[in-house]
């Protein structure tokens, strides 16, 4: 019940201080929609992709380039950009869960590199290492997104409804199965549970809500480059889901909030963003192995 | 032909600096079960320490023997003071802090070296071309060539007719079973880890005044080692070989006869091989 509280307040405090805190607090729930969809496929199924920038990506590249080229408008391009992502993540996870553990991850990466070669080739298409830009905020109704409390809101309508979306995911007995795979992947198969084809929905499912954020993405930044498809955007979300807190779906969220922070707050007083980073992430993956979420559970039981 | 032969002798030129990586990584996920993400990162420091050495001794000799000794104690030091903690731990633990070490390392580079690209001068007896079969090769591509398969034919020797390096082969086997027999396999993996260390950081300075120094050479040179272990398989030093040579081929056919391609080129080749080989075109897969 205090946690529902705290949290709350947390989601309603930056519309009361406006400003920079309303802008960094929508990008941090654009990027806690895109963690917490790696963490389906990470935390909950247990396989480790270092390409789910495609995804993210490749969505927010569609509602762009429809946009900027087609004069689609952003609305229309958010379905399209969720569409193409899931597309691409049925494709992609065709292939990848034939392998598992190391050849995955390669596999992931690899395909991600793909796609990110192909944005930085494509010039006449994706703009290249330029991007591209030249779209503004549609409207929502008689609201422009350009009010920040307006996208804001937009951001925390989506945000709530992928969290209890993907909660309900997670509880069901789908989500069950998942964990299953995770667990045993054998025994899973043993008991009749199709595991090839959970783990490519798991996958398509994971790829479907990347693209959600990718969306919101494009729809707060105007503007994309080939750097939102780069293996570091997707180490990026994966420290964020580590940080927090792999397979808690809540964790996702205040890594990637934590993740954030830290970015902007250090990056304004030093060059070393990389070397903190690393370091905490050392140590977290070294004495923290269940991110914030797991030392702030460890100390609720401390403390009862 | 002539161009074809060129391309293929510097082809065999890449493919030695990936062999020299990809022989660690290979040896060190095979006995060790562990990723390491940093081995990128220890062909860059081999590379900068190389670079210090040259420059406080003027000596590029001293550099090829100092660096890799150097990145060895890192190696050690990462060893035995963060992954041996993760051993009991899931494997992509271990992914995940050596990935945070490349973070660490990249930016202490780029600290001190900042982004510029630096270059290693090539030592005075390996300067100059000379002519074969009507080409002209770099003598210094021929050092390269040299080492890559000195370096693999020592180590083959070594894996395959020394008694270390059969208990190397018994825990790449089954590393429970090398322990229940004997074999000190904690000092096995610090001694594997170190040597996997040393060979990037002597790729690093050997490829130095190819391939030219700079903060993000770790990266650009890792995903193709891991290409390379993927497609060769991992734990055994022929997949290393025989992984360097295809990848170092396809890469640099790549560049000269479809350079829109080649950027593209190995991954559709890596996600070839993965789909029909899961294990690589020369791996086994592990007992434990």
């Amino acid at each position: 019940m205090v946690s529902i509280l705290i949290a709350v307040v947390a989601l309603l405090l930056p519309l009361i201080f406006g400003g920079y805190f309303l802008d960094f607090a929508t990008e941090v729930l654009i990027f806690a929609i895109f963690a917490m969809s790696l963490d389906i496929l990470l935390g909950y199924t247990g396989l480790m992709s270092f390409g789910h920038a495609a995804f993210f990506g490749v969505s927010a590249y569609a509602v762009i380039i429809l946009g900027a080229d087609y004069g689609v408008s952003l609305w229309l391009g958010f379905i399209a950009g969720i569409v193409t992502a899931v597309i691409a993540a049925a494709a992609i996870g065709f292939f990848c869960v034939r392998v598992k553990g190391i050849p995955f991850l390669m596999l992931t990466m690899a395909f991600s590199q793909l796609i990110y070669s192909a944005a930085l080739k494509w010039r006449d298409f994706t703009g290249g290492s330029d991007g591209i830009g030249g779209v503004s905020r549609p409207n929502l109704f008689s609201w422009s997104l350009y009010d920040s409390n307006v996208m804001y809101v937009v951001a925390l309508g989506f945000f709530l409804a992928t969290f209890f979306a993907l909660k309900r995911l997670v509880d069901s007995p789908l989500g069950r199965s998942f964990i299953g795979i995770r667990e045993n992947e054998m025994r899973m198969r043993a008991m009749g549970c199709p595991t090839q084809q959970y783990k490519l929905l798991s996958f398509i499912i994971s790829g479907a809500f990347a693209g959600l954020a990718g969306s919101l993405y494009a729809l707060f930044n105007s503007f994309i480059s080939p750097d939102a498809v780069h293996w570091a955007m997707s180490g990026d979300v994966l420290l964020m889901v580590t940080l927090g807190g792999v397979g808690s779906l809540v964790g996702p969220v205040l890594g990637a909030a934590a993740f954030l922070g830290l970015k902007y707050f250090i990056s304004s007083t030093t060059q070393h963003w990389l070397l903190i980073i690393g370091i905490i992430f050392i140590i977290c993956v070294l004495f923290f192995p269940r991110g914030i979420y797991g030392a702030v559970e460890s100390l609720e039981q401390k403390l009862k | 032909m002539e161009a074809v032969l060129t391309q293929a002798f510097n082809g065999l030129v890449y493919s030695s600096v990936l062999f020299l990586l990809a022989a660690g990584l290979s040896l060190i996920f095979g006995l060790m079960n562990v990723v390491n993400i940093a081995h990128g990162s220890f062909y860059m420091l081999g590379a900068f320490f190389g670079l210090g050495v040259v420059a406080l001794t003027g000596n590029f000799w001293l550099a090829v023997l100092i660096a890799p000794i150097i990145v060895a104690a890192i190696g050690v030091a990462v060893e035995t003071g963060f992954i041996r903690p993760l051993y009991r731990r899931h494997h992509l633990d271990q992914v995940l802090l050596t990935f945070g070490f490349t973070l660490v390392f990249y930016d202490l580079v780029e600290t001190f070296g900042g982004m510029q690209i630096y270059t290693l001068a090539t030592p005075g007896i390996l300067a100059g071309s000379i002519h074969i079969l009507g080409n002209v090769i770099p003598v210094y591509h021929l050092f390269l060539v040299a080492l890559g398969f000195g370096v693999g034919g020592s180590l083959w020797w070594f894996i395959d007719r020394s008694r270390i390096g059969a208990m190397v082969r018994a825990g790449v086997d089954d590393s429970n079973m090398a322990a229940g027999v004997g074999i000190n396999v904690g000092l096995l993996f610090t001694s594997i880890f170190a040597v996997g260390a040393a060979l990037a950081g002597l790729a690093g300075v050997a490829a130095g005044p190819e391939l030219g120094i700079y903060a993000g050479m770790d990266v650009e040179i890792l995903i193709p080692a891991f290409i390379v272990i993927v497609i060769g398989g991992t734990g055994s030093l022929r997949g290393a070989f025989g992984g360097s040579l295809i990848v170092g081929e396809a890469d640099t056919f790549g560049k000269a006869y479809l350079p829109e391609m080649a950027m593209f080129l190995i991954y559709i080749l890596m996600i070839a091989v993965l789909l029909t080989r899961p294990d690589g075109l020369f791996g086994r897969a592990k007992a434990t």
